[in-house]
């Protein structure tokens, strides 16, 4: 850099060393990637599984982030930051990956041109416009609950990409590859606490066990598919998720039993509502600060 | 930038001095995140990875490889993301792994292998062992599975004491 300063750097949108200035060829994560739909594949159903599997990962980064600066420890508070972080690079794919097969709603006409896809849908939408589960969107509750919910999303979500890495779609092959190994620790490291947790004082067990108690509800609309989810399982392109009910069921029993945790009764399967844009005001209130910056200073770059 | 850099004819020698942002010790062709260089119809094509998917250091390492071409001589610059397939710790080369000992992060060792069936749960503690790259010492122990950047934990050494950061297995 041959900048007198740092800010100089800042300031110099064309200086293709763009140093700190994350605006140069920071744009599209896919840069380079063969997005092409495959054969028999509707390219708007694709991209609205997509939108569902990064508003999923975007919602609870976001969720996570709510941890920043109030975790009962620092190692765990980067935990949750690395967690989130990774989640968040996984929404970024994925919403890309709908923009790059042109599902973009009205977002795309709201956000300036210079936004990229990803950020047009992430900050141009509203939460009815939102396809996460209401899994995800529920608030944190305290730590226990936190962690109970980590663990839920984070093994229904290792499930589906396990299955997705043989997606004939190969960008979601390949997002869910690499998601695979990320997920694994997510999951394992929320199912360490909830073992701490429940099994640990009378007070970490009462209050695992009432997060265990307000996330078990949520499971009811997550195995039921919609009607692109089954088009696309059809294709071979995405996972049903009735199809990983039982490994979930597995997985999630065995943690909650070592915890010596009561397992619930599992809720009764209901048609999906998040996944359908139905949400509740969480939604709304988690969506305020995260779009607000970009809302009001559309032409904004950092 | 150096002057050696400036007169080399040969983008692939460019693109491997270009070193990592967050791990400055080492270069991306030692971290496996620099996938190939070629020449296109006089473009140069360089094709990265990212390391983890929210990996926050991929715009820079763009930057970087475009900038040093550019400053080799090499006006027409296309950086490509390969996804496929997935990189891995495995990916780091013996002098990538010898880098890291010499600045004080312990290197990985091997990347678990992951089957195409259901990812099996792991409740005990993580078992990775690491050797101190400060005394040497196989005596250390976990401090946390996360530490500062997404690939690396925070160990301590049951020998010397000093803490010191892990290059993770993935």
């Amino acid at each position: 850099m041959h900048e007198e300063t740092v800010y100089d750097a800042l300031t110099n949108a064309h200086d293709d060393a763009g140093h700190w200035a994350f605006g140069t060829g920071f744009d599209d994560p896919l840069a380079g990637v063969d997005t092409t739909v495959p054969d028999g594949v509707d390219p708007a159903d694709l991209g609205a599984y997509c939108l569902m599997l990064g508003d999923d990962a975007l919602v609870l980064a976001q969720r996570l982030t709510q941890w920043i600066t109030a975790a009962p420890e620092l190692e765990e508070e980067v935990a949750i930051g690395n967690t989130g972080l990774d989640l968040l690079g996984q929404a970024r794919l994925l919403l890309a990956r709908a923009g790059s097969v042109g599902v973009l709603g009205r977002s795309r006409s709201l956000a300036t041109a210079s936004i990229p896809d990803e950020d047009a849908l992430a900050y141009f939408r509203d939460a009815d416009e939102f396809r996460c589960t209401g899994l995800v969107a529920a608030e944190n509750g305290d730590f226990g609950q936190t962690m109970v919910r980590l663990l839920v999303a984070s093994t229904v979500r290792l499930a589906v990409f396990a299955r997705l890495r043989g997606s004939r779609d190969p960008v979601l092959a390949a997002i869910a590859a690499k998601g695979v190994h990320e997920l694994a620790y997510h999951r394992d490291h929320a199912a360490r606490w909830v073992l701490r947790l429940g099994d640990g004082t009378a007070e970490s067990h009462r209050r695992a066990q009432a997060g265990v108690d307000a996330v078990w509800p949520h499971l009811a609309d997550l195995f039921t598919a919609t009607d692109v989810e089954a088009r696309l399982a059809a294709a071979g392109v995405a996972v049903d998720p009735a199809d990983v009910r039982g490994e979930v069921r597995d997985v999630l029993t065995t943690v909650l039993q070592r915890a010596t945790l009561r397992v619930p009764g599992w809720p009764a399967d209901v048609a999906p509502r998040g996944r359908a844009g139905v949400h509740g005001p969480e939604l709304t209130d988690l969506l305020a600060p995260l779009q607000g910056l970009a809302r009001q200073h559309p032409a904004a770059t950092w | 930038m150096t002057a050696e850099m400036a007169i080399s004819a040969d983008p692939r020698a460019v693109a491997e001095t270009v070193t990592d942002p967050e791990l400055p010790a080492l270069t991306l062709a030692d971290l496996g995140v620099l996938r190939d260089v070629r020449v296109h119809e006089d473009t140069v094509v360089v094709d990265i990875t990212p390391t983890y998917s929210g990996c926050p250091a991929m715009g820079v390492m763009r930057a970087d490889l475009l900038h040093a071409l550019h400053t080799a001589g090499f006006d027409d610059v296309e950086v490509r993301t390969v996804l496929s397939p997935a990189w891995s710790t495995d990916w780091i080369s013996e002098e990538g792994r010898r880098k890291l000992a010499a600045a004080g992060i312990a290197p990985p060792g091997r990347a678990p292998v992951r089957a195409d069936g259901p990812i099996p749960l792991q409740l005990g503690p993580t078992r990775r062992t690491a050797a101190c790259p400060l005394c040497g010492s196989p005596d250390t122990e976990e401090l946390s599975e996360f530490g500062a950047t997404a690939c690396k934990a925070l160990r301590r050494c049951r020998s010397c004491r000093e803490p010191f950061e892990h290059v993770k297995e993935i």
